[in-house]
């Protein structure tokens, strides 16, 4: 940005210069305070509404909205000067007015703006004594949302991403004056794809998940960032945990990718993280019927039969598999005839959020296959499968084998299957090796315009399922290809040293926004 | 004409000089007053011109805030990119107020010249006269006019023969007070709630439709032809001393007065003279308590600062009230003050839009503790409180529906507290049942 | 209350010319809600969801935006009313001059006993209103369309007469 556009302004006594016309609360990010504010929403256009972001500009003749004030050369904003301090504690003091203090049985509470704002700013005590507050009861918005009238702030940020976000105008504000309420259209409810997203965008407990309803106090969940394997888009996710179960998934902020939203597909897809139907021990065959065993034992058994290979072998591998393992598997099966492949279930019919260009549901189901692509595999799975008969050896990493049959793998000699649930085709399998789902290890997956993202470790895996970048580092090690890899971070390292695509890519730098592939020697 | 009465000798006639003369409702009957001669001047003027002669005269916006009409005027785009819109606000509201409803009602063809005068000065091809929809009548009024003035060639492709284009439209409202704020008058023209909206960006930047628009109350435009007519300077010669208030205004009296009405006084008038010469006073046996000068929205005075006000803008902020829109409620000792404030504070509760935090739920707690101390359950902290939610009512919202609520609050406990503290201390009995 | 009857359409024939006619006079279509809900209430003395759904339609809005406007202006009925809706004024100036008694007297001789109920032969409906903008004249009383200047309760009998 040219030095020209940028004005300088001092905001609690700190100097900022920030592009013009940016707003003074988004300034006021750069000197490190969030001004408090309810209907300001980066994502949707400016209401100016609650009242919340007073703020004293000097030389203004009265209090300024943060939100809707934009920056000027050598402003003074104060935040937290008297008079804005009893500005905002009187907008808290009147929305507490109808707003029902059921904290304790609220979904909300733990992450609600108007409690943690209230603890900072507000006042002790009501002085709206005896009065009746507002009723109305709880109202079913279809899709996830269940609406609590009585917590509604009417900050309208529900309303403003149905209509200019998702461009589907089924909420409105129905009534004026303190009878206002959100209505919604008489014959349409929130089924929409992205509608979940106004649950996250309210900043009370006013619109709540149906699914997560009364599941966990919000200040009992851990909380990891990760990357959404619902389909090739990779939104920037969250995931929720409780005593090491799944029990939501949020977006996280990714401007380059998903901004602040996330689809309910993606968003609900998350119960086959807790399966109890996992293996949890290596197996290895006995006279036809698998056995369980100790890693040592596996992954010596594993690595003899890729030694005793030769000729073709086969890697038919998740489209969901991470790059670290995708690149393992290669070098595992380096010194033989490799088909290797890979397949992306899809849906037809992508369906985009129309306010933000460039994110959508989108028809692959699965979050890996440009990263399965750049690292050399084909979107021929059928063809690999073809070729297996009579291939000394098949690797299956992770992919579930659904719709394989028996007879499809019975003409290769022998079968290594990696994965997290053991279908019946795979019981012919020579070994079995348990891994860790995605949520189970850390990672990184590459999106459908090439960005490698990386995804937290949020559970344990059960049992001895173990990463499959640590079972495949282990027996690469095993047939004396590599060193052992003690993270997924070193594998990731040894990935961007050999692979031209990921040239110059360290876990550091992709960070937690990841970093688009060179198109062009250029990485963003 | 001091309607529906015959005019008072302390009057300035202009504006209501044929207030209950039929004939001056039709295009013919209104041309043989002097009508559409300065339509016929301004269109051979340039937009610019007039613009001058109207910061000459000193005239002011009639609608409450009192901004320099010219001026307001001169905001607007010279260059022209794209349409110029004109809305005339004919959303009279304001409890206290009911002269544009007098003026559409017997003059329609002066509010259509100075609408189409101020059209072909701030060059928009379009002006939208935003009627309230309860004013059924001058609804019927203003749409034949309209028709006629059409026919006849005035208005619309080739206004006057000029070869300007000056086309006019009644949009009618639908109840709502807020509606007269002329952010939310553009929402409610382009179909939308009618909530007021953040400025800047200004109307004359990005008003209706997002074009550049002026928005002028009825009564201000009804003046304009009598200005070109008669020039700026004798205009600003219709003035009792002081030089910034100048011309004629309606002052619409209501309440406890004997003789209610529409009078129209040069500006400066003293307060105490309409009310008491004019509209011959308060009730036989009755004293005056207490005047809201300028519609329901400003302080209220005392009997003492009734008596010494001057009407014009500067001498109502002298009282700590203002001018407004000139809608005058009297009330005699009779009027319980505290029910009357009570009153007030439902009408905004009413009328809130109910878009800003501080209105929504400031203007309903303020009528529940009003209307508890009404019902003998006031303690004296709930006028603490009171105060204190006005203070923080006033300058804080997006509009001033909430300060205007606060304002008749503010000022009603500081200068009646007495009654207020009957009704808390018991000396008085309740008048209202116990609500929860 | 509920539409038992099927809907009738409001938007055809001379109703539609007249919207249409007004829709020339605005940049968008949007900007004919107000004119085209006032035909509404016209045509069926109510605003239905069912009159919402053709009004969206016509104009190109979603019903929900619809609902959101009808709600906001008091004027548009939300509910089926009497033959005849009565708007008594009762903001300040009118109570001082004695509106409450118009009040009381219209509630009585409708009939309707309660404010926005409506009388047992369904002829009235009966509300308060804040201003409605002829304080010189208390208490103006609104009857469907015509507006009624200087009503005192000695002034009702005749008054519920006419419209009976």
């Amino acid at each position: 940005m040219a030095q020209q556009d940028l004005v300088t302004l001092t905001i609690e006594g700190v100097e900022v210069s920030v592009p013009k016309g940016t707003m003074i609360i988004e300034a006021a990010k750069q000197a490190g305070i969030i001004i408090p504010h309810y209907c300001y929403h980066p994502g949707l256009p400016i209401a100016g509404v609650c009242r919340m972001c007073l703020v004293e500009v000097e030389g203004a003749p009265k209090l300024a909205i943060a939100c809707a004030t934009d920056v000027a050369d050598g402003l003074i904003v104060n935040v937290f000067n008297d008079d804005a301090l009893a500005a905002r504690r009187s907008v808290l003091e009147f929305l507490l007015i109808n707003h029902p203090l059921d904290c304790p049985i609220c979904d909300q509470a733990g992450e609600c703006e108007l409690q943690d704002y209230v603890f900072q700013e507000g006042r002790s005590g009501t002085r709206y004594e005896d009065y009746a507050k507002r009723f109305s009861p709880v109202e079913d918005f279809g899709g996830d949302v269940l609406y609590v009238p009585n917590r509604c702030i009417l900050c309208t940020r529900c309303v403003r991403f149905m209509d200019d976000v998702a461009q589907e105008d089924v909420l409105n504000v129905s009534e004026r004056g303190d009878r206002a309420f959100i209505g919604i259209h008489p014959d349409k409810d929130l089924g929409h794809e992205w509608a979940g997203n106004v649950v996250d965008l309210c900043p009370v407990g006013s619109l709540i998940s149906k699914d997560f309803l009364h599941k966990a106090r919000v200040w009992e969940l851990d909380k990891t960032p990760s990357v959404c394997t619902g389909c090739s888009q990779g939104c920037n996710i969250n995931v929720d945990t409780r005593e090491n179960v799944v029990v939501r998934l949020r977006p996280r902020v990714n401007l380059e990718v998903n901004r602040y939203f996330m689809c309910d597909t993606g968003r609900l897809h998350y119960r086959w993280m807790n399966r109890g139907d996992r293996i949890e021990a290596p197996l290895v065959s006995q006279g036809g019927d698998l056995t369980a065993t100790d890693w040592d034992h596996a992954l010596a058994e594993a690595a003899q039969l890729v030694r005793g290979s030769g000729g073709r072998a086969i890697a038919l591998v998740s489209a969901n598999a991470s790059n670290e393992a995708l690149f393992l598997t290669k070098q595992l099966l380096a010194d033989l005839e490799v088909t290797a492949a890979f397949r992306v279930p899809r849906v037809e019919g992508e369906v985009p959020l129309v306010g933000v260009p460039g994110l959508a549901l989108r028809e692959e189901r699965a979050a890996n296959a440009a990263g399965a692509e750049a690292l050399g595999y084909k979107e021929d799975f059928d063809g690999a499968l073809r070729a297996a008969n009579g291939a000394s050896l098949v690797v299956v990493v992770d992919d579930d084998l659904n719709g394989v049959s028996e007879e499809q793998l019975s003409g290769a000699a022998n079968l290594i299957y990696l994965g997290t649930l053991l279908p019946d085709v795979a019981r012919r399998a020579s070994v079995v090796l348990p891994i860790a789902n995605v949520v189970e290890e850390d990672g990184t997956l590459t999106n459908r315009d090439r960005r490698v993202q990386r995804y937290l470790q949020a559970k344990a895996a059960p049992g001895m399922a173990r990463p499959a970048w640590w079972v495949l580092s282990e027996l690469v090690r095993e047939l004396g290809r590599g060193e052992v890899c003690a993270s997924a971070a070193e594998v990731f390292a040894a990935l961007a040293d050999a692979e031209e695509p990921f040239h110059g890519m360290s876990y550091d730098n992709l960070g937690f926004a990841g970093r688009a592939m060179a198109a062009a020697g250029m990485s963003v | 004409m001091g309607y529906p009465h015959k005019p008072h000798e302390k009057e300035t006639v202009v504006l209501s000089e044929y207030f209950g003369d039929a004939e001056a409702r039709s295009y013919d009957g209104w041309t043989k007053r002097g009508g559409y001669k300065a339509l016929k001047t301004v269109l051979e003027m340039g937009p610019s011109d007039v613009i001058e002669i109207v910061k000459a005269s000193g005239l002011r916006g009639r609608g409450g805030a009192g901004f320099p009409t010219g001026l307001k005027w001169s905001f607007m785009p010279k260059e022209k990119s794209k349409p110029h819109y004109l809305c005339c606000n004919a959303d009279e509201s304001e409890p206290g107020t009911f002269k544009d409803r007098e003026i559409m009602r017997w003059t329609p063809h002066a509010l259509i010249e100075g609408c189409a005068i101020a059209q072909y000065a701030i060059q928009a091809e379009i002006t939208y006269i935003y009627i309230r929809g309860e004013f059924t009548g001058p609804l019927r009024v203003m749409q034949s006019a309209l028709d006629e003035a059409y026919e006849r060639g005035a208005l619309g492709p080739d206004a006057m023969g000029s070869g300007k284009r000056l086309d006019m439209y009644i949009h009618r409202a639908a109840g709502a007070y807020i509606c007269g704020e002329e952010t939310a008058m553009m929402n409610s023209i382009e179909g939308r709630r009618g909530n007021p909206r953040i400025k800047p960006p200004f109307p004359a930047a990005a008003g209706v439709f997002g074009m550049p628009t002026t928005i002028n109350n009825v009564e201000t435009l009804a003046a304009v032809p009598h200005i070109i007519n008669r020039g700026p300077e004798w205009y600003k010669s219709l003035c009792l001393g002081n030089e910034r208030s100048v011309g004629t205004k309606l002052f619409s009296v209501c309440g406890h007065v004997q003789r209610p009405g529409n009078y129209e006084v040069t500006m400066g008038f003293p307060l105490g003279e309409l009310i008491d010469d004019m509209c011959g006073g308060v009730p036989s046996g009755r004293t005056l308590k207490a005047c809201i000068p300028g519609g329901s929205s400003v302080p209220i005075l005392n009997k003492e600062e009734t008596e010494s006000c001057i009407l014009d803008y500067e001498g109502c902020v002298e009282k700590g009230t203002m001018l407004g829109s000139g809608g005058v409620i009297v009330f005699d000792d009779s009027a319980d003050m505290v029910y009357q404030v009570m009153r007030l504070a439902r009408f905004y509760a009413h009328e809130s839009c109910g878009q800003c935090t501080q209105c929504r739920e400031g203007t309903a707690w303020t009528v529940r503790i009003m209307e508890r101390i009404l019902a003998g359950q006031g303690e004296m902290k709930d006028l603490d409180l009171l105060l204190d939610l006005s203070h923080q009512m006033t300058g804080t919202t997006i509009c001033v529906l909430s300060d205007s609520c606060a304002a008749p609050v503010e000022s009603g406990i500081k200068k009646f507290r007495d009654e207020f503290e009957a009704y808390i201390v018991g000396s008085r009995e309740p008048i209202m049942a116990a609500a929860g | 209350m509920t539409q038992t009857t099927e809907y009738t359409a409001v938007f055809t024939g001379t109703t539609r010319k007249r919207l249409d006619e007004i829709l020339t006079r605005y940049p968008t279509k949007r900007a004919a809600l107000l004119a085209a809900l006032w035909m509404v209430q016209e045509a069926h003395g109510w605003i239905s969801d069912a009159a919402m759904a053709e009004t969206a339609e016509v104009l190109d809005l979603t019903p929900s935006y619809v609902k959101g406007v009808v709600t906001f202006y008091t004027m548009y009925h939300q509910h089926p009313v009497g033959e005849t809706f009565v708007q008594v004024c009762t903001t300040t100036p009118c109570d001082l001059c004695g509106a409450e008694g118009v009040v009381q007297a219209l509630l009585e001789h409708t009939g309707c006993g309660e404010l926005g109920a409506t009388s047992p032969d369904g002829k009235f409906t009966v509300i308060e209103v804040e201003c409605l903008g002829a304080c010189g004249f208390a208490t103006p009383v609104m009857m469907n369309e015509d507006f009624i200047e200087d009503v005192t309760p000695d002034k009702v009998p005749d008054l519920v007469k006419k419209y009976s």
